[in-house]
């Protein structure tokens, strides 16, 4: 019977069903909890599904690279995900275009301090140097983010988790952090959740409502993009104070 | 459905192929978003299967998310031994980000002076 069962296990952990499968049930079970704790950004649903999975993986003894394999049928769809935030972002263009000063003077400064304050925050605590350059691209979406931590000498893997936890405790905290500045403009605050906090901050955002997820659509799209030309160009005087 | 999933997809390619035939330090998929945005500026709106399709893919844009995520356990080691700049990074550096995002857009928006004081 053990025996048997084991033998189900081997075949399962070998393909990509069980990876593919986990991650859904996850995802699900820790909605549902977001669900019934009425919406309460504690109760993040990324958060829960990923501490869900890690201890799933951990007591199975499964390693990671097997899981992604079934889980990466998910990840993929980030990619057309991305390119239909532009449906949003259309259904918001008057609004987009009435502002369009604050939002690249807003954008601009954003992204600066994202990278230059993750980088000194980290140097001046003692983080070593390949987790200085790892942290400096961690408010872009997980492919921009994974491809510049590579070109300037950072993991790629370990910026893919900063990102995501930079994303939670947007969408975890963005709220309090607004409401104690007494901002109310969806669109300000939609946008500066998408500069923080990329695509989880945007995904909480169009929980909020439409016009909110529109602009941390725009801003993470924008962000992304000048981040991939702002953290390579900035290397050169990040490296001196990384400790290079 | 089947449609709107292969237009992404095509505008998906073509923003991958573009960005890496120039090399553009952005990514494909930013660049198909950019894409899609003005195709649908000249076609005046998504039809009703793209937007459907579109706003199903969005509302569920955090299970993306969660492979990524769980790429945390390759990493306790290196997390146990720096979670403390780690965390007070994080934290300071998206607190900071959201903080004078926020404020410059507050002080150019152009609200309070109706004419023409923005460039």
């Amino acid at each position: 019977m053990t025996a048997e069962l084991s033998q189900i296990w081997v075949y399962l952990a070998a393909s990509p069903l069980l990876g593919l499968t986990i991650t859904l049930l996850a995802y699900q079970g820790a909605f549902w909890i977001y669900q019934r704790s009425g919406n309460n950004p504690l109760a993040n649903p990324v958060l829960i599904a990923v501490t869900a999975l890690v201890l799933f993986l951990t007591a199975t003894g499964t390693t990671y690279d097997t899981y992604f394999a079934g889980a990466q049928f998910v990840h993929f769809l980030l990619g057309p995900a991305t390119v239909a935030l532009a449906i949003p972002l259309y259904m918001q263009f008057k609004r987009v275009r009435a502002m369009l000063l604050p939002v690249l003077a807003g954008l601009l400064a954003g992204s600066l301090t994202a990278i230059v304050s993750a980088v000194l925050v980290g140097r001046l605590f003692g983080a070593s140097q390949s987790t200085q350059l790892s942290l400096a691209p961690k408010s872009v979406t997980t492919p921009i983010a994974m491809g510049i931590a590579e070109r300037i000498g950072g993991i790629p893997s370990l910026t893919a988790v900063l990102v995501i936890v930079t994303g939670i405790l947007g969408a975890l905290g963005a709220r309090y952090v607004f409401d104690a500045m007494k901002l109310r403009d969806p669109a300000i605050r939609g946008f500066a959740i998408g500069v923080a906090s990329h695509g989880i901050g945007t995904a909480r955002a169009f929980q909020i409502n439409e016009q909110t997820g529109a602009f941390a659509a725009l801003a993470m799209g924008l962000n992304g993009a000048l981040t991939a030309m702002l953290v390579p160009a900035l290397a050169h005087w990040l490296a001196p104070l990384t400790g290079h | 459905m089947l449609s709107a999933l292969t237009q992404l997809l095509i505008f998906q390619l073509a923003g991958e192929v573009i960005a890496r035939g120039l090399a553009l330090p952005v990514p494909g998929p930013v660049l198909g978003m950019l894409f899609l945005f003005f195709a649908l500026i000249l076609r005046g709106g998504p039809g009703k299967d793209l937007q459907t399709t579109g706003s199903t893919l969005l509302q569920h844009l955090s299970l993306l998310f969660v492979p990524a995520g769980t790429g945390i356990m390759v990493h306790l080691h290196r997390v146990a031994d720096e979670w403390l700049p780690l965390l007070l990074s994080l934290l300071i550096s998206t607190t900071a980000t959201l903080v004078v995002t926020a404020l410059v857009m507050k002080a150019c928006q152009p609200k309070a002076a109706t004419t023409g004081e923005a460039p």
